[in-house]
C-alpha cells in the first residue's frame, strides 16, 4: 500500500514527444512505472519508445489503454487545455508538472474539476513517487527508497535533499508528494494528510511547506484534531522579504500573513517537530 | 507586474468605470499645460509603485495652472521610500461626500476571485481589516460563471449604499469584473470610489496587479511594465529566465529550485550570515544561464563570498560546473566561492571543478558554515 500512485497506475503521457515528455517518460518507464500510453495532438500513431502508443486526444487513449491516471508536461499556455480534456475523459487522478500556469485559468479548472470530483496534483510541482513502485514525476528515482515515512511538499528541489538525507539515514518512504508551489492548486497537505493518515503503510510523516498562504496554518490544526501518526516539518523563507515573490508564484508573504514565523507557531503549538535545516528533519523522526 | 494608478485608470475608464478628467506629465510645463486644459482645481498626484504616497506629501492639491506648474516641480523632485518620481497624474479635482473601498482579488484559500467592500474607505484596507473587520464585505465569485448581478446589488447593500446609486455601482462593479478578468489581474482595486458633492460615483484612485504567468496572451500590458523602479540586476536576471532578488547581505547564493533557493537563505542565517540575494537558476538551467546568474551576483560590490548549492535533477550538474567555469573565465571573481554538487551527474560536475580552487562541501548545513566562515574573511 501507499497513496495515490502504485505499480497498479495504468499512466499516460500528455505531451510525451516533446522535450520534457519524452526525457521524463523515458525515467519513468525505466523505474518500472506503467506507462501505458501517450497524447501529442497530430502524433496520433506513432510510437515512443518502441513500446508507448501515442494518440491524438486523451479521450481515444483512455478508450484504448484504460489509463487511470495521467501526467501533464504541455507548456503553460496549453496546460488549462489539457486538465480540462483529462477530466473530460473520465481520467481521475491528473498530475500537472507545468510551471507558469496563470492563476485566473488555475482558479476555473480547480473549480472545475472540483464539480467532476476529479484529483489533481499540482500544477508546478514534481509529482509523486512511491519508491520501489511507480514514479509519476521528475523526482530522481534513486535518491529515495521504500520505507514507512509520507513525505507531502510544496517545493521541487528542497524535496530531494530531503529524500536524500533520509536515504543517507538508511530511512525510506511511502509515498512522496510534490503538490506544488502555486497559489491555486489541485491537491493541499490537509487532502494528503488525510490520506498519510489512513494509509497503512505510512507510519510517520513529513511536511514540507514555505511562506505564503495559510494552508500550513490548516494542516497544523489538521495535524492537532485529526492525525494520530507523528509529523515532522520544516518550512522554507524564514529570511524572506515581505512582498517579494521568491520564484514560486505561491511563496509571498502579503499583508503582514504567511510568514515562517506564523507557520512554525502553529505548527510547533500542534505537536509537530520542527528542524531548523532541511538535513535536520529525518533525525526528528528517527 | 505592477501597474501605476494612471495605467490603470485608464484600464478602469475603458470597462466603463467612471474616471477623474486628467493626464500624465513628466515635466512642470506639461503639467501646468494640462491643468489649463481642465480649468478648476487639480490635484497633483505622483506615480510611483510603492503605498503612502498621500502621507510622503506626493499628493497636493492646486487651486490654478500656476500653482499646479510649482507643485509638480516639487513632487517631481522627491523620491518616496527610495523611489524617485518620474511622472505626476494631473487630475481634475472632485468634491467628495463619501469614500468607499472596492476590489477584486484572488482568494487562494478558497480558489475564487472575492469582491472586496466597505464603506470606509479612503485609507488602506489592511489597517480596517485589522480594526473593524465587520465593516468589511467579502462576496466569492464563481470563477466560472462570472459576476452575478444580485451578488454587486448585495454588496451595496451590505455597505449601506443610498438606492440611487445601486445602478451605477452595479455598472462599476461589472467593469470591474471584466477589468480583472481581460488583465488576468490579482488585484483590480478602487481606492476611494467616491460619491462626489453632484451626486456621482468616481474612480478616484486606481491600483491593479496582474498575473506576471498571464502576461504572453497580454502584449500591451506586457509593454507597460514600468522598470524604472527595478533593481538593474533584477532586470538583467528576467532576460536570462532567472528568479533573482537582491537582499542586504553578503553571501551570495545560486540554487536551483525556489524552495532549495530560500533554504539555502535560511541556512546561511542559522550559522550566523546574511544572504546577499535569493536566486533560482530553475529547472534544466544549461551553462549560459548558470553564467549569467554568476556575472548578476558577482555584479553586487557587497558580495563576500558565493555558495552554489545544486541538487542535480534535471539540471545536469556538469552543466552547471561548466557555466561556473565560462562566469569565472570571464568575470575573475576575487571572493572565496563554495560549492555543493549533488544528484544528477554530480561526479562529472566536481571533476570540472576540481582546479578551479573552489571550497567543496557535503551536506547543505557544511556549504552554509563554509561560506559563512569565507565571507566573514573577506571582511
Amino acid at each position: 500500500m501507499s497513496i495515490l500512485v502504485d505499480k497498479n497506475t495504468r499512466l499516460i503521457v500528455q505531451g510525451i514527444t516533446g522535450n520534457e515528455g519524452l526525457f521524463h517518460t523515458t525515467q519513468m518507464a525505466a523505474y518500472g512505472t506503467n506507462v501505458v500510453g501517450g497524447v501529442t495532438p497530430g502524433k496520433g500513431g506513432e510510437w515512443v519508445l518502441e513500446k508507448i502508443p501515442v494518440f491524438d486526444s486523451v479521450k481515444t487513449a483512455k478508450d484504448a489503454t484504460d489509463a487511470n491516471a495521467t501526467i501533464i508536461f504541455v507548456p503553460a499556455r496549453f496546460a488549462p487545455d489539457a486538465m480540462f480534456e483529462a477530466a473530460d475523459a473520465g481520467i481521475p487522478l491528473i498530475i500537472c508538472i507545468t510551471e507558469g500556469v496563470a492563476v485566473q485559468d488555475m482558479m476555473r479548472v480547480r473549480n472545475y474539476l472540483d464539480q467532476k470530483r476529479v484529483r489533481l496534483i499540482g500544477p508546478n510541482c514534481p509529482g509523486l513517487l512511491t519508491p520501489g513502485e511507480a514514479k509519476v514525476g521528475i523526482i530522481p528515482g534513486n535518491i529515495a527508497i521504500p520505507g514507512n515515512v509520507g513525505v507531502v511538499s510544496r517545493s521541487g528541489t528542497l524535496t530531494y535533499e530531503v529524500l536524500y538525507a533520509m536515504k543517507n539515514l538508511g530511512m525510506g518512504a511511502s509515498t512522496c508528494v510534490g503538490i506544488g508551489g502555486d497559489p491555486v492548486n489541485g491537491t493541499n497537505f490537509i487532502d494528503v494528510l488525510e490520506m498519510f493518515e489512513h494509509d497503512p503503510k505510512t507510519e510517520k510523516v513529513i511536511m514540507i511547506g514555505e511562506i505564503g498562504g495559510n494552508d500550513e496554518e490548516k494542516a497544523a490544526e489538521f495535524i492537532a484534531s485529526k492525525m494520530t501518526k507523528p509529523v515532522a516539518s520544516f518550512i522554507a523563507g524564514q529570511t524572506a522579504p515581505p512582498g517579494k515573490r521568491m520564484g514560486h508564484a505561491g511563496a509571498i508573504i502579503e499583508g503582514g500573513a504567511g510568514t515562517a514565523a506564523d507557520k512554525i507557531k502553529a505548527l510547533e503549538a500542534a505537536g509537530v517537530k520542527v528542524a531548523k535545516h532541511p538535513e535536520e528533519i529525518p533525525t526528528l523522526l528517527q | 507586474m505592477k501597474l501605476h494608478e494612471y495605467q490603470s485608470k485608464n484600464i478602469f475608464s475603458k470597462y466603463g468605470i467612471p474616471i477623474p478628467k486628467g493626464r500624465v506629465a513628466t515635466t512642470a510645463q506639461e503639467a501646468k499645460h494640462i491643468a489649463e486644459e481642465l480649468g478648476g482645481r487639480i490635484v497633483i498626484k505622483s506615480q510611483v509603485l510603492v503605498g503612502g504616497r498621500g502621507k510622503a506629501g506626493g499628493v497636493k492639491l492646486a487651486k490654478d495652472p500656476v500653482e499646479a506648474e510649482q507643485l509638480a516641480t516639487q513632487i517631481l523632485g522627491m523620491e518616496i521610500k527610495g523611489l524617485p518620481v518620474r511622472k505626476v497624474l494631473v487630475d481634475e479635482a472632485s468634491a467628495i461626500d463619501q469614500e468607499i473601498y472596492f476590489s477584486i482579488t484572488n482568494d487562494r484559500a478558497a480558489r475564487k476571485p472575492v469582491m472586496i467592500a466597505s464603506a470606509a474607505g479612503g485609507v488602506d484596507i489592511e489597517e480596517v481589516a485589522a480594526t473593524n473587520p465587520e465593516k468589511i464585505v467579502k462576496v466569492h465569485i464563481d470563477p466560472l460563471l462570472g459576476l452575478r448581478e444580485y451578488q454587486a446589488r448585495d454588496v451595496a447593500v451590505a455597505i449601506d449604499l443610498p438606492r440611487d446609486y445601486w445602478k451605477d455601482f452595479i455598472k462599476i462593479a461589472a467593469g470591474l469584473w471584466n477589468a480583472y478578468k481581460a488583465t488576468d489581474a490579482t488585484l483590480a482595486e478602487i481606492n476611494p470610489l467616491v460619491i462626489t458633492k453632484e451626486k456621482k460615483l468616481i474612480a478616484l484612485d486606481g491600483k491593479m496587479m496582474i498575473d506576471d504567468n498571464a502576461l504572453f496572451r497580454l502584449p500591451e500590458l506586457a509593454e507597460m511594465r514600468d522598470t524604472d523602479e527595478d533593481a538593474p540586476a533584477e532586470i538583467e536576471a528576467r532576460k536570462y529566465g532567472l528568479s533573482f532578488i537582491k537582499l542586504d547581505g553578503d553571501i551570495g547564493c545560486m540554487v536551483n529550485g525556489a524552495g532549495l533557493a530560500m533554504t539555502s537563505m535560511d541556512v546561511i542565517k542559522l550559522f550566523g550570515g546574511e544572504p546577499a540575494n535569493f536566486l533560482d537558476v530553475g529547472g534544466g538551467a544549461d551553462a549560459k544561464k548558470v553564467a549569467a546568474a554568476m556575472r548578476i551576483i558577482l555584479t553586487d560590490p557587497n558580495v563576500k563570498a558565493v555558495l552554489f548549492n545544486i541538487f542535480g535533477g534535471i539540471t545536469r550538474c556538469d552543466e552547471v560546473a561548466k557555466g561556473i567555469l565560462t562566469a569565472m573565465d570571464e568575470v575573475k571573481p576575487n571572493v572565496p566561492m563554495v560549492v555543493r554538487l549533488v544528484g544528477t551527474n554530480a561526479e562529472e560536475g566536481r571533476k570540472l571543478l576540481e582546479n578551479a580552487n573552489m571550497i567543496t562541501a557535503e551536506t547543505l548545513a557544511d556549504a552554509a558554515k563554509k561560506s559563512v566562515e569565507a565571507a566573514k574573511k573577506g571582511k
